[in-house]
């Protein structure tokens, strides 16, 4: 299966010659193996993958969680407005309301001029929780993790290759951070030995104490975490916007000053071939 | 290994930061992680013993009505709440390791994930304030 990042900033898009290198794009990876294509999140990066992949008459759109800048893409991807084509959405149960009222408060007016009721495609909802379930070729493991609101992550496994996404996680929130014992570490089943690990780094160590609580990880937790979990190899991700290319090259070599885990950081345009 | 709900991680974060005894169970009863001021109160360390079956942990409080009279179990809030997964709270004594008698509140409180489960159950001991 192919793997290949199309946004990796957290918060906001951030354009600019700072950020060309890793790019400026919100959260939008996808997973492809034939011609079955699983889109995980609708950042910004959604626009570009949205013509990538023209002969995938399906589509399932893997959604963590629907802050902003994981689903501000999707009244921009185009196989929304295919008739020809059959789009899934899934995302995060809530205990209130459904995900489509929920997705629904962004795609539609005043925020944006068409309803998502009204796209021409062959549109289906799915909400998940703590979930297993098969989309063609993939086996896919969801469940709920430590960020605001309903949130999960995703572990999509096939034959024996495991991709694990979890963009936004706060797995260290509480008085003394992590619990360093994987029975009480959030998100711990889905990035068991992976192969690839897609993880929150959002902030330095210094940064973190500042904005405990907000859902996101120090690149020191971010690394702690793949270690826990024996990912083979971790993507740092959810740059945050005012990190620079440059300071994000300072941060991963701070890093890996004090660890050995396999790391490097996440980049737009970044793609692997897990086979 | 499977890890705890979230929603229990969360509950043993929020233990970690009080000042009062607080005893996390699952569904069944079994002690699954209790902070230090419960350390104080149980007599023994978490480090120490790591998750406790129900048999072990139940028995070494001995619960008193305000009369002195022994309480039967289904009359404590955390076996209340094991049993229909409702909060409970209630005062009553508690005979410490020491062999005195210590006037407590209890508060018991299911945890209901997100999914709408039941998960585990949480009590809180209040020590009253002696008149």
């Amino acid at each position: 299966m192919k793997v290949k990042l199309w946004g990796v900033r957290g918060s906001i898009p951030t354009t600019g010659p700072d950020t060309e290198k890793y790019g400026g794009n919100t959260t939008c990876a996808s997973v492809a193996y034939d011609d079955h294509l699983l889109v995980l999140d609708g950042g910004t990066g959604i626009r570009r993958c949205g013509g990538a992949y023209p002969a995938s008459k399906r589509i399932d759109i893997l959604l963590t969680h629907l802050h902003l800048d994981h689903i501000q893409g999707l009244g921009f991807f185009s196989p929304l407005f295919d008739p020809s084509k059959e789009i899934h959405i899934w995302g995060p149960a809530s205990s209130s309301q459904s995900l489509f009222s929920r997705i629904s408060r962004y795609l539609s007016p005043p925020l944006f001029p068409v309803l998502l009721r009204d796209v021409p495609c062959k549109l289906e909802l799915h909400e998940v929780s703590n979930s297993v379930f098969d989309i063609g070729p993939f086996r896919i493991q969801s469940s709920y993790i430590i960020h605001p609101g309903p949130t999960v992550g995703y572990r999509i496994m096939r034959e024996n290759f495991v991709f694990t996404f979890i963009p936004d996680h706060e797995p260290a929130l509480g008085s003394h951070g992590m619990i360093q014992n994987p029975k009480w570490v959030s998100g711990y089943d889905l990035a068991e030995g992976a192969d690839i690990l897609l993880h929150d780094a959002q902030y330095t160590s210094e940064e973190y104490p500042m904005r405990r609580g907000w859902g996101h990880s120090s690149i020191d937790d971010a690394g702690l975490f793949a270690s826990i979990t024996s990912a083979k190899h971790t993507l740092f991700t959810h740059h945050d916007p005012s990190h620079s290319d440059t300071f994000l090259e300072e941060m991963l070599a701070a890093f890996k000053l004090s660890s050995d885990v396999s790391v490097e950081l996440a980049m737009e345009g970044f793609e692997i071939d897990l086979t | 290994m499977a890890a705890h709900e979230i929603e229990i991680i969360l509950n043993r974060q929020l233990a970690d930061c009080l000042s009062i005894p607080v005893f996390i169970t699952d569904t069944v009863g079994n002690l699954i992680f209790y902070n230090e001021p419960a350390e104080e109160l149980l007599g023994k360390r978490f480090e120490d013993t790591g998750e406790m079956p129900v048999e072990e942990w139940s028995t070494v409080f001995k619960p008193l009505d305000n009369d002195d009279n022994p309480m039967a179990p289904e009359e404590l809030p955390l076996v209340k709440t094991l049993s229909d997964q409702y909060p409970y709270h209630k005062s009553f004594q508690i005979v410490s390791l020491k062999g005195k008698k210590q006037p407590i509140s209890a508060t018991s409180y299911p945890i209901i994930s997100r999914s709408g489960n039941f998960v585990g159950a949480v009590a809180i001991f209040w020590k009253q304030k002696l008149k």
